[in-house]
């Protein structure tokens, strides 16, 4: 086989002369780089998603900041029994409740113990815990099981409605900017009280949840899946490049190339002062995705070479001649489309592009030079292997000529009713569901789920904006009849209402006569009951969680199933709309965690689906100009889209349900998807310019790249299938959208576009005929 | 009744800084000696203070939260001394408009449970009120109840942690460990000035030991040629970053009341 002979670049020369030079030269950047590591830390709280800017999370931080922090750590404590009015489990209760204080940073601890219960005894207001001590009488749980029962802020807030199930709430409050040393120690010593607990009071099971125990989940995903997953993974693509090439040193060098890409980006990193996170501790796996490509291009062209009887050094020459454009410009596009990511709503998103941006570019400079020098100094790959293989995909491309006519349009249906079923997908972004049900954080929220319903809560708050204006008793009149309204909801189980304390003071300062559960109607009196609670209560029981300093604004905690996005902004929306209708002249504002992760998704995929609609137009004019053919650009383009319709449909047939970290799959395989078609349309291009015909070019295209684009598919397909083990569903589902949409990929390159060129070209089929079909 | 013994009644809302703590220690070091100065220098506070007798103030609190709200009270309060006991309160609050005329009396006691009484004009009634809040909040504050009655030696366990100069005044440390069970607090870190035995700064640790609030008093008067209080009080909270002014309008001595002024009937007359 003839190679193209141009001259060979000075650059080329000069590192195949040098090897050693080479070498010397990686490993220092590399050393330098790789200092900045030390730099990085690690965020695992969720507020890494969302953009200081972002409406909701200002919305929550100025909630926040007026009333209490809401982030907590609940203790769910199940009584096999199914009951926990017992002596023991209130004993349980009230020791836990007590030990709850001593976690770090808490500032809060509610549970049905430490409930400040108020009733009337003659002229006295009697203020009391309702578990007031350890030891409790049969008697006594019957009595509190009554009261309970009948307290709208107990039931079904700090119990079960069905009395199965009882909450010891912790509120923590986390100090701004990096929380993850704070989490840990927090989820540690929850840990260590709920294992304490379980093997005091035998017949108990205790659940954690809580905003801070899922900031821990998050980080301990992600620390998990580095410290196993993504090994693994390295592992096998390692085992599956020397199986392939049939060479040791072959993977052994491609695996340098990555490691090095990977600690100069990451040590980079570092210099530049950015972060690692849930999402950019992925970065290692992308840039892992493109060295390797790049290196098995370069790796199988020498092994071709090679077979043809070059000697080595004249191998690795051919073989860069041969794949230096078409690894240029993948890496460039690949760049581009990570780069693309800076378009997201989601700030680390933008950092993991930007950082695999720099790493696949690197990985290129590296796979073109490093890479060589490598192969210079070490044994001579073996030349045996991959014949059969080479001549299965002579026959493929056999079989390609003579079919093309019956595949085309069998592969172009398959591929139009695939995309068609990326409609079945929804954005949905809930967080306690980025964990499968092997971790305990799920199996907390699932049991969460079966006693007290779900945990994703929306507060609003209701702004009147005079001191005391909460006691008007018109306002109150309308919180009420709002918070009738959301308990009417299905959706809902819970409405906290500061309505249900004042009715119940009233009744207790009219002696507890049942008759006056109810508002007060006097707009003095419902202050003065306010002043008269607030005076009665104990440290950290304090009325700010539910109102501001000036009794200006309410808030309203409701508790909702585990919603998916779209039903919760509707449900939301529909809240505010509600009250609208109740009160136009007060403003409401609604916030939550869950409601910031609900808006995201959106948020973020439609920022997303503009960054790669440019991506693509830059891309394919990139490749336009690379290959300096109108008409090849336009197919690459084609080629380029469909992969990623078909990956998405064939998820809207399995699962249909898109989280924020599948719509960075698209950005992420778009470097590969470019790959396989600039690699076959290159090749087939060339073969075209000389003068061959449109079916031997064919023939040509899939002899000299279906081995490497095979290859590349099979090693990142495993590679990324190990991802899919992860418990963490972000990561998991990542990994199974990237394997589907880059065999998509492979096969749509090896089916698809071939047929679709011997289709385009079928008038230049005589050989030695115009290369109009690459020079138009 | 039952569950009587579990609550607290009565807290004085005396005479806000003056009445806060001093005293001793630091437990690891020098035990006994700690021990011993920091009662000695505790007994030489309460033994500086003794005999004012009575007072009336008025008194305005500003709260702030972390968003720069902020939120103004304001009342008047008398108080009484009582001989080795808690002294008695009465506070009637001014502002705002809704709450003026509810008026709050409450005997405080050393470790026992503090009395308080409440009238509320819209209701016209005085209740009782029996409750744990001594570590509670006073009016939404990031004054407790515990920190603003008065002073009494017995309140506390002492150790003497050491000297410093603040503002260019020389101060005894002194840690002190409250004695009352539901206290809010694990510890207190009190410095006082060497010269008058003035409380000018108290650090409060929480149950868990970490840092929860940081009060400072400005500004002392000379009272009776004996009496030193200080005419603003402010308190941080280091977790919420929420915090209260209090400040002292007007303050006089021996203003013609006696206990007899101090009952559940006085409640309705005060204005």
């Amino acid at each position: 086989m003839t190679t193209p002979m141009q001259s060979t670049p000075h650059w080329m020369t000069r590192c195949l002369n040098a090897p050693k030079l080479i070498i010397a030269l990686c490993v220092l950047v590399t050393v330098l780089a790789a200092i900045g590591g030390k730099n990085l830390y690690f965020r695992g709280d969720y507020k890494v998603f969302f953009e200081k800017d972002n409406p909701q999370r200002m919305a929550f931080e100025e909630m926040q900041n007026i009333f209490n922090k809401s982030e907590n750590v609940a203790f769910l404590i199940v009584p096999k029994g199914k009951d926990i009015f017992t002596p023991k489990t209130f004993s349980l209760i009230y020791g836990l409740t007590e030990d709850a204080w001593q976690i770090p940073l808490s500032t809060r601890v509610e549970s049905l113990s430490n409930y400040q219960h108020t009733y009337a005894e003659q002229d006295d207001l009697i203020v009391t815990d309702l578990i007031a001590q350890p030891e409790v009488s049969a008697e006594r749980t019957q009595q509190v099981h009554d009261i309970a029962h009948d307290t709208p802020e107990i039931d079904g807030r700090l119990m079960s409605a069905g009395g199965e199930a009882a909450v010891v709430n912790v509120t923590i409050q986390l100090p701004d900017g990096d929380q993850t040393q704070e989490v840990m120690q927090i989820a540690t010593f929850a840990n260590e009280l709920k294992q304490q607990y379980e093997q005091a009071y035998p017949g108990h099971d205790i659940y954690l949840t809580g905003m801070v125990i899922m900031n821990d989940a998050f980080a301990v995903a992600a620390q998990e899946d580095t410290q196993t997953l993504v090994p693994l993974m390295f592992l096998v693509i390692a085992v599956m490049i020397g199986l392939i090439t049939q060479s040791v040193f072959a993977s052994i060098s491609t695996m340098v190339v990555v490691i090095i890409s990977i600690a100069v980006t990451v040590g980079m990193a570092g210099w530049a002062g950015l972060f690692l996170s849930t999402a950019t501790v992925n970065v290692p796996t992308m840039v892992t995705t493109l060295a390797v490509a790049d290196c098995i291009h370069v790796l199988v062209g020498v092994k071709q070479y090679l077979r043809e009887g070059l000697a080595k050094r004249d191998a690795i020459i051919a073989s860069l001649k041969l794949n230096v454009r078409p690894v240029v410009i993948t890496s460039v596009t690949t760049a581009i489309g990570f780069l693309m990511l800076n378009f997201s709503a989601v700030p680390v998103l933008s950092d993991l592009g930007n950082m695999t941006a720099g790493g696949v570019l690197l990985a290129c400079v590296l796979s073109l030079i490093l890479l060589p020098a490598m192969l210079m100094i070490g044994p001579t790959l073996a030349s045996s292997g991959g014949e059969q293989s080479g001549r299965a995909f002579d026959g493929m491309g056999e079989w390609m000529t003579r079919n093309y006519r019956r595949v085309l349009p069998f592969s172009a249906l398959v591929l139009l009713v695939a995309t068609l079923f990326s409609t079945n997908n929804e954005l949905n972004d809930v967080a306690v569901r980025y964990f499968d049900d092997s971790s305990t954080f799920r199996q907390a929220v699932n049991e969460h789920e079966k006693t007290m319903g779900g945990m994703s809560n929306i507060d609003f708050v209701i702004y009147t904006d005079t001191a005391y204006g909460i006691t008007d008793p018109e306002v109150l009149e309308d919180v009420e009849a709002f918070s009738q309204w959301l308990r009417e909801q299905e959706v809902v189980h819970h409405v906290l209402s500061f309505t249900d304390t004042m009715k119940r003071l009233n009744m207790n300062m009219h002696n507890d006569d049942q008759s006056y559960y109810r508002l007060p109607e006097d707009r003095e009196l419902a202050s003065q009951y306010v002043l008269l609670y607030e005076m009665s209560l104990p440290y950290g029981l304090d009325l700010n969680n539910q109102m501001d300093i000036d009794k200006s604004a309410l808030r309203i905690v409701a508790m909702l199933d585990n919603l998916g996005s779209k039903e919760f902004t509707a449900f939301e929306r529909e809240a505010k709309e509600k009250f609208a209708s109740l009160n136009a002249d007060l403003r409401i504002t609604a916030a939550s965690p869950p409601l910031m992760f609900a808006h995201i998704g959106e948020r973020n995929m439609k920022s997303m689906v503009w960054g790669t609609v440019l991506a693509l137009v830059l891309i394919s004019g990139l490749i336009v100009i690379a290959l300096r053919s109108w008409r090849l650009g336009l197919v690459s383009l084609m080629t380029n889209l469909i992969p990623a319709g078909v990956g998405f449909g064939i998820w809207g047939m399995v699962s249909g349900e898109i989280n924020m970290a599948l719509s960075v799959v698209l950005s992420m395989t778009m470097g590969i998807i470019v790959d396989d078609t600039v690699h076959f349309l290159s090749k087939y291009q060339s073969a075209r310019m000389q003068q061959k015909s449109v079916s031997d070019s064919v023939r040509y295209a899939f002899r000299t790249v279906g081995m490497a684009l095979t290859t590349t598919t099979v090693v990142l397909a495993a590679g990324f299938g190990v991802l899919t083990f992860s418990s963490f569903l972000l990561n998991a589902h990542m990994g199974l959208l990237t394997v589907i949409i880059i065999i998509a990929a492979l096969l749509i390159d090896l089916l698809f576009l071939p047929a679709f060129l011997l289709w385009l070209d079928r008038d230049k089929q005589q050989p030695g005929g115009h290369a109009d079909a690459v020079n138009q | 009744m039952r569950l009587t013994n579990k609550f607290f009644a009565g807290l004085i809302v005396v005479a806000f800084a003056s009445a806060i703590q001093a005293q001793t220690g630091n437990q690891t070091t020098a035990g006994d000696d700690a021990t011993a100065k920091g009662l000695e220098i505790a007994k030489e506070r309460k033994a500086r203070d003794r005999g004012w007798n009575n007072s009336r103030s008025e008194v305005t609190m500003i709260l702030r939260n972390a968003q720069g709200q902020e939120a103004t009270r304001e009342m008047k309060v008398d108080t009484i001394e009582v001989e080795n006991d808690g002294d008695k309160a009465m506070t009637v609050f001014q502002s705002p408009r809704d709450v003026s005329g509810t008026a709050f009396l409450s005997f405080s006691h050393v470790v026992e449970p503090d009395e308080q009484w409440i009238y509320l004009p819209a209701l016209k009634r005085v209740k009782r009120i029996a409750s744990r809040n001594k570590s509670g909040p006073f009016m939404g504050s990031e004054f407790a109840f515990e920190d603003m009655t008065s002073y009494e030696v017995e309140k506390f366990d002492y150790e003497y942690v050491g000297d410093e100069t603040l503002d260019g005044q020389d101060m005894f440390i002194l840690d002190q460990f409250p004695r009352y069970e539901f206290s809010g607090y694990s510890r207190q870190r009190v410095w006082l000035d060497k010269e008058h035995y003035r409380v000018h700064k108290v650090e409060f640790y929480d149950k868990k030991g970490d840092l929860l609030k940081t009060l400072e008093f400005k500004d002392f008067k000379l009272y009776k040629d004996a009496f030193w209080r200080p005419m603003v009080s402010y308190m941080y909270n280091e977790q919420t970053n929420k915090s209260t002014e209090l400040i002292t309008e007007s303050l006089a001595f021996d203003v013609g009341i006696d206990e007899s002024d101090f009952d559940k009937n006085s409640l309705r007359r005060a204005r």
